[in-house]
């Protein structure tokens, strides 16, 4: 806990998320809704962050840890400039989305979960968006595209890749 | 804020209405398709075309046939336009005056539009969710008014017994019973729960609701908290939903500010607060102990029940949890009466059931029909069967805690019973139907990756057997089981049924079982040879096809 300080980095972000917990007087009970602000801010939960919320908080930092690691939607490594999250729900799936999924990785040369290797672009997986009736769908960078192709999802990161030979 | 002011908001709203009203989707579906700049579109062309006191474009929820969004429905004279653009803003408005357009139209006297019968999502697609005063407009906050003053909670509740109304989060338990159940379990604190953490892939009715219509999902707590004595409510909705998170937040605020949620409502002695909780993407926080967990701030892990959550639930308290379309049927049962409500449906399931359609299917969105209703006039008439004049193979319910239903048997009605004699649930409504081309072990494969990916860790059968399954699965997709993996994974199914803690483990063998009874040859097909020369598959299966399995 040596390291912890209140925001010693002067990050102005630490202060954001301070108020964030006061909003909810410091219970402990808002854990979840501290690291869904934490992530926003910050893009992904580092150690140090979630032991500023630990602190914040007045929780072991294991309990912390344990819960961000369980839940899919925290993320304990940086993400690239731009996202990309294929769902898979089963809609999606029995329309394609495995190929979707397969041309985007074959043209990234990563695999789902990774990250290129210039940090410019992350793929992702989604178990379920619930745009089922528009199947398959791909979120880019937040937003979220209906029927999907193997074509068109690779024109789609295309951009945002590096322009090789 | 009393029965007269109600009235005047309703009245005034009413009488704002203009000549013709242009209805606008935006719900996520159309939302995807840009439906958002469309609406400004249409906007902008009846500014720039003066018609400002007699066309109305209101942004709405969903409008059901997400396939040929974005949708756009002109009233009154009842058209519905498809797949519209920006672009086709200007003749669609200049058509309410008698101008000519050449936006594709839909049919409203589809069977897809005909035989749906809207209980729960009757506002959807009429208001727009992002205001109050539409809601009210259409009789809402009234059936909250009726129990407040005119009845004693103990009538609420024996209004929801006689309705008939089952849980529709999927397992069906009397919503009546557990309701009672809370409200005689003495505590001075007591909470209701509305569980939106819709988890399974393929179904999205809770999204539209809570983004066509939040009000009757926070009338349907309120109400629910008057009859079980409670004044704290939270609502549990996934992050994967940020539209439906930011509607419920407006109706919330628009609730609170003109005393409808709060301090003494309606002039009651009722206090009732609703708070938002949202979830982090962990499919089994679906189940109530977990989701109790998950609201507290910890790791969402189910726990054994009894106690269940009506005795001990959120903090200890007595506490009600119900699915987002079971709140949003309440007030429309207070307003019309539970008889009205429980002769819709069938002997054991009243009322209507909302169901996701996806898959390779026509005509995909959601659908509202009365309990009972057959599979087949579901899928075939309202969906308009598979796309391209493919044939249909199975239907799947109940996500990866149901199973698949073999085109044979399309003629069973829907409703629970009917559903778990078939070895599938009804479940929260997903429907997907699948094709010829789709391989049942892979769909098999499919949902057990995904039981593996979501089982908590927390016991034993769920957290190993999901993965010995999904191995197993693996091996025969890839041709390389034999058949003593088919019947170990047969005898894995039993015992992870029988073992696990809760119901994502206890129903992880669904699709398995499911689809190992109605298309046993597909997995026969795949299987090896065994070493000794023993032909591997039962008699009778079919020879194996040369196709290589992806």
């Amino acid at each position: 806990m040596a390291r912890v300080m209140k925001h010693a980095s002067g990050d102005k972000r630490f202060k954001i998320l301070e108020a964030h917990i006061k909003k909810f007087q410091g219970r402990q009970d808002a854990l979840i809704e501290v690291l869904h602000k934490a992530q926003e801010l910050f893009g992904y939960l580092e150690d140090d962050l979630l032991l500023f919320v630990a602190y914040q908080l007045k929780l072991p930092p294991g309990r912390v840890y344990g819960v961000a690691t369980f839940y899919h939607f925290f993320t304990l490594k940086p993400q690239g400039a731009h996202t990309c999250v294929v769902c898979l729900g089963t809609a999606c799936y029995v329309r394609g989305a495995d190929r979707v999924l397969a041309a985007i990785e074959a043209e990234a040369k990563i695999k789902a979960g990774e990250t290129t290797p210039d940090k410019q672009l992350s793929v992702l997986t989604a178990r379920c968006i619930g745009a089922c009736g528009i199947a398959p769908a791909v979120v880019y960078d937040g937003t979220t595209v209906p029927r999907q192709t193997p074509e068109s999802a690779v024109a789609q990161v295309k951009g945002w890749l590096p322009h090789g030979p | 804020m009393d029965l007269d002011d109600l009235n005047a908001i309703a009245e005034k709203e009413r009488a704002s209405r203009k000549k013709t009203v242009i209805r606008c989707c935006t719900a996520a579906g159309c939302m995807s398709s840009h439906s958002d700049a469309v609406k400004a579109g249409l906007e902008k062309a009846v500014r720039e075309s003066g018609l400002d006191d007699r066309v109305e474009v209101r942004g709405v929820g969903c409008m059901r046939l997400c396939c040929q969004g974005p949708l756009v429905g002109v009233d009154p004279a009842g058209i519905i336009y498809e797949r519209v653009t920006p672009e086709d803003a200007p003749s669609l408005v200049a058509s309410t005056e008698g101008g000519a357009t050449q936006v594709r139209r839909g049919d409203p006297n589809h069977p897809f539009f005909r035989k749906q019968l809207s209980i729960v999502l009757a506002n959807s697609g009429e208001i727009d969710p992002e205001r109050i005063e539409s809601y009210i407009a259409a009789d809402g906050y009234l059936g909250l008014h009726a129990v407040l003053i005119e009845m004693a909670p103990k009538d609420a509740v024996d209004s929801v017994i006689r309705s008939g109304l089952r849980g529709r989060g999927g397992a069906g338990y009397p919503t009546g019973l557990k309701w009672a159940t809370v409200a005689k379990t003495p505590g001075a604190q007591k909470y209701v729960v509305c569980n939106a953490d819709e988890g399974d892939p393929g179904a999205f009715m809770d999204r539209s609701v809570l983004e066509s219509d939040p009000h009757s999902v926070l009338e349907g707590m309120a109400i629910a908290g008057y009859a079980v004595g409670a004044s704290q409510g939270f609502i549990y909705v996934r992050a994967e939903y940020p539209l439906a998170i930011k509607r419920l937040q407006i109706a919330i605020k628009q609730a609170k500010q003109i005393g409808l949620l709060g301090s003494g409502i309606l002039e009651s002695p009722f206090n009732f607060n609703v708070d938002i909780r949202i979830g982090a993407g962990a499919y089994v926080c679906g189940e109530e102990t977990a989701l109790m967990a998950s609201i507290e701030g910890k790791r969402g892990t189910p726990r054994p029940r009894p106690p269940f959550p009506a005795e001990s639930g959120l903090w200890g308290c007595p506490t009600l949890i119900n699915n987002v379309e079971t709140f949003a049927n309440i007030a429309p049962i207070i307003r019309r009466g539970a008889e009205w409500y429980a002769a819709i449906g069938t002997g054991k399931s009243k009322g209507t059931k909302v169901f996701a359609l996806a898959g390779k299917i026509a005509n995909t969105g959601l659908i509202e029909v009365p309990m009972g209703t057959p599979l087949r006039q579901i899928v075939e008439e309202m969906g308009g069967g598979a796309p391209d004049g493919a044939k249909i193979k199975a239907v799947q319910t109940g996500g990866p805690s149901g199973g698949c239903i073999p085109a044979h048997e399309l003629d069973t009605p829907v409703d629970y019973e009917s559903l778990t004699r078939l070895g599938s649930i009804m479940g929260s409504g997903g429907m997907i139907v699948m094709d010829e081309s789709t391989r049942m072990p892979e769909v098999a494969r499919y949902f057990m990756e995904f039981c593996m990916d979501e089982s908590c860790g927390k016991c034993i059968p769920c957290r190993a057997g999901t993965v010995q399954m999904h191995r197993l699965l693996d091996k025969i997709v890839k041709r390389e089981a034999t058949a003593g993996d088919l019947s170990k994974l047969e005898d894995l199914c039993e015992m992870v049924r029988h073992t696990s803690l809760c119901g994502l483990g206890q129903n992880a063998p669904n699709p398995v079982v499911s689809t190992l009874r109605f298309f046993r040859n597909e997995y026969l097909e795949l299987l090896r040879q065994e070493p000794d020369g023993e032909p591997a598959a039962a008699a009778g299966a079919a020879p194996a096809r040369n196709k290589e399995a992806s």
